[in-house]
């Protein structure tokens, strides 16, 4: 699209100022809590390999820390990116202040960090309702879902008040993510309250349909937190990092429309042989095979915008992890599918398989171009030429590419055995072996795990280093820095 | 097709209403039936409420996150049925609110565990699960047999749940306080309670007569999983779905 080569630059930003506190604010919260996700994952890791480490306290157990780990990775580290990205990108693309103004930012902000802390500490306190990715009980639920319907005006009046004639493509993705997330959080999570003055609740939907309506929601966390959201910053952020439009327009709409109707039939494909009736399940693995052409499509949007662009790879660390963000989200897209089939699901589900399948996903999509939108975000945020050390991302660029082989590998290997021994049989026709020897046999995969948990925690921390040196305008004195082309603004 | 595009992405209205209609559908036909459709649920003897302290075990193993590593969900695979026995059906969750059914197996299955051990070896496990499976990865529960249980609005619990479709019958609810606490007497009177809740599994559940914990309770939920659908007095066709 031509419009990318019109954006905003500093100049027109005085003339009309963005939000851009607000932005910086949902930046260094990002870090944050992706900091807190990568080290609560890793403790839960180690638990698992070393279960002294529950230290026996009620508060520390792997059950009451699992939820913490993914409530801080999706909601908290990816919630923010999205949240923040999205102020960033609907403003510059409408070239509009945010609807709302200055104070809606900071409801956003402060409202949404609220949310965090107040489920995250239900979390360790013991306050559940037991559906996965949607734990928080009802008062925490209904404070997101405030926050959420403002979040939705101020981005969709952004729109409305824009002064570009189209809507960028990467707002229809924002747009879709912020809609779909709010339809599935409030049907999911109805329930009645014992008391008003109780955290309890009793879900509305029981059984199979509970189980239905929370994998509808679960499967679509993915499909529009995790994949919408994300998408929407990959077809700002890359095109920006390669100074390049994106690859096609047509390929743009054909994803988004395709994209957003086959995803929301894909839950059921958690549920094979379960009792849910064979009819939805078959559905849903249809549609979960049908879902790998738009995903592919995207990815190859994505991945082509860098044609005649390519030698930028090596010279820019932040655009290398935006990329190769996009190869692993094809590389997660293609294993979804395989997986949603029912004769491979009666293997892989249940097991790690299925853990190795979404840290594909969350550590090296989500987190990955979360990573390369931060290493562009931030020297523009902060007015800075360029990143403190190019080097030093590439160190985290490595230092975290080989923390997820080792954690994915790890998966497969454990996922794989253990269903295998499962369901192996003597010579004599008993079943081979007892569940604990099929939980024994997974000590060292989880050590093994753990080591890459901490690999992409240390690069984390690399990269938070490197950012902060970057926001107080320190340059790092570095042999090659001159290949890098100036600052894309 | 594309021309026409133009207009949608011109009209932020236009937008937001047809995203909601594109994601709307697949769920409408996927989820809508199961509620509509009788066969969803299986037609078995047996199934009833919770008693009230299997209810509150219930609420403890959803506060401690047990759902995390233990599904309750039996699949219709030789090796699982030969495992852990009859597969899971439909009308053995249809008063869960919200189901358990779990996605994970870092632990065995747990759907119908109910009867498999002792009492005596549930305790044991929870204190120091290393104790009684030396390669086991669980967290130790001990600080269960420590917490009382407050019986007091035990009662609300039961018609909050009434409210979102379990049968508690008003005798259910009146007598949920007394129900909760014979339970896990040693010598109780519970003959009302087993006939409002057959099946429940009664008496000193965790070893300690002098208090009601919340160890009785986890126990008493633990022991009935699984066990009431009657299999041998369901037709055959009941099981159709």
């Amino acid at each position: 699209m031509t419009a990318v080569a019109a954006l905003p630059t500093y100049a027109d930003r005085k003339l009309e100022p963005y939000i851009e506190d607000v932005v910086r604010a949902f930046m260094i919260a990002t870090i944050f809590w992706g900091i807190a996700a990568f080290a609560a994952g890793v403790y839960i890791a180690l638990q698992l390999a070393f279960p002294v480490l529950n230290l026996g306290l009620e508060w520390t157990t792997f059950g009451r820390l699992r939820p913490l780990h993914t409530s801080a990775a999706i909601f908290a580290f990816g919630g923010n990116a999205l949240l923040g990205s999205s102020i960033y990108v609907v403003q510059r693309t409408c070239r509009a202040r945010l609807f709302g103004g200055e104070a809606t930012g900071w409801f956003l902000f402060f409202g949404y960090q609220l949310f965090i802390v107040l489920a995250a500490l239900g979390y360790v306190f013991g306050v559940t309702q037991s559906k996965e990715y949607a734990e928080p009980e009802w008062y925490v639920d209904l404070w997101l879902t405030l926050v959420w319907v403002v979040y939705l005006i101020a981005f969709a009046g952004t729109l409305i008040k824009r002064e570009e004639p189209h809507i960028y493509v990467a707002n229809w993705f924002y747009l879709a993510f912020i809609i779909t997330v709010a339809m599935l959080h409030i049907v999911n999570n109805l329930a009645i309250p014992v008391s008003f003055f109780g955290a309890k609740s009793y879900s509305v939907f029981s059984g199979v349909q509970d189980a239905l309506t929370q994998w509808w929601y679960g499967h679509n966390a993915v499909g529009f937190f995790l994949t919408a959201g994300f998408l929407a910053m990959m077809y700002y952020f890359i095109p920006k990092q390669a100074n390049r439009p994106v690859y096609s327009y047509r390929l743009s709409i054909v994803h988004f429309w395709s994209l957003i109707f086959l995803y929301i039939w894909a839950g059921p494909h958690h549920l094979h042989y379960t009792s849910l009736p064979d009819w939805a399940a078959t559905l849903g693995m249809v549609f979960s095979i049908m879902l790998w052409m738009p995903s592919w499509g995207g990815m190859i949007n994505g991945l082509m915008t860098l044609s005649g662009a390519w030698d930028k790879l090596r010279t820019d660390p932040g655009l290398r992890f935006s990329v190769t963000a996009v190869a692993f989200y094809g590389m997660a897209t293609f294993e979804g599918p395989v997986m949603s089939i029912r004769q491979v699901n009666a293997l892989s589900h249940y097991t790690d398989w299925t853990i190795g399948h979404v840290h594909s996903g969350a550590l090296g999509w989500n987190a990955f171009i979360t990573f390369g939108m931060l290493y562009y975000i931030v020297p523009v945020l902060w007015k800075r030429e360029r990143l403190y050390s190019d080097k030093l991302a590439t160190v985290h660029f490595w230092i975290a590419t080989l923390g997820i082989l080792l954690y994915i590998t790890a998966m497969w290997v454990s996922g794989i055995m253990q269903g295998l021994m499962w369901r192996a049989y003597d010579h004599l026709g008993f079943l081979q072996y007892s569940f604990v020897e099929t939980v024994e046999a997974m000590h060292p995969f989880y050590v093994i795990r753990a080591l890459g948990g901490i690999l992409f925690l240390t690069g984390a921390l690399i990269m938070t280093y490197n950012l902060w040196r970057t926001a107080r305008g320190d340059v790092r004195a570095e042999s090659g820095a001159d290949l890098k082309p100036a600052a894309a603004v | 097709m594309f021309i026409k595009h133009a207009t949608i992405e011109r009209n932020t209205i236009l937008l937001a209403v047809l995203t909601l209609l594109t994601v709307a559908i697949g769920g409408l036909v996927e989820i809508v039936p199961l509620f509509t459709i009788q066969t969803t649920i299986e037609r078995v003897e047996g199934m009833r409420p919770y008693s009230p302290l299997e209810l509150t075990g219930r609420n403890i193993y959803i506060r401690e996150g047990c759902y995390v590593c233990h599904s309750q969900q039996i699949r219709p695979l030789r090796d699982e049925v030969e495992r852990y026995g009859h597969y899971s059906l439909a009308a053995e969750s249809m008063y869960d609110h919200p189901f358990q059914w779990g996605s994970k197996r870092t632990g065995p299955d747990l759907a119908r565990v109910g009867g498999k051990y002792s009492n005596e070896w549930h305790v044991a496990h929870m204190v120091d699960p290393r104790a009684v499976v030396p390669q086991s990865i669980m967290p130790s529960y001990a600080f269960l047999a420590q917490k009382p249980i407050d019986t007091k609005d035990i009662a609300e619990h039961l018609k909050a749940l009434r409210v979102v479709g379990v049968p508690y019958s008003d005798e259910m609810v009146a007598q949920a306080r007394a129900d909760m606490k014979v339970q896990a007497e040693a010598d109780g009177d519970t003959e009302g309670l087993l006939a409002r809740y057959p099946k429940a599994a009664v008496g000193d559940l965790d070893g300690d007569p002098s208090k009601l914990t919340e160890m009785d309770a986890v126990v008493a939920y633990l022991q009935m999983l699984g066990r009431l659908v009657e299999f041998d007095r369901t037709q055959p066709g009941g099981l159709r779905q």
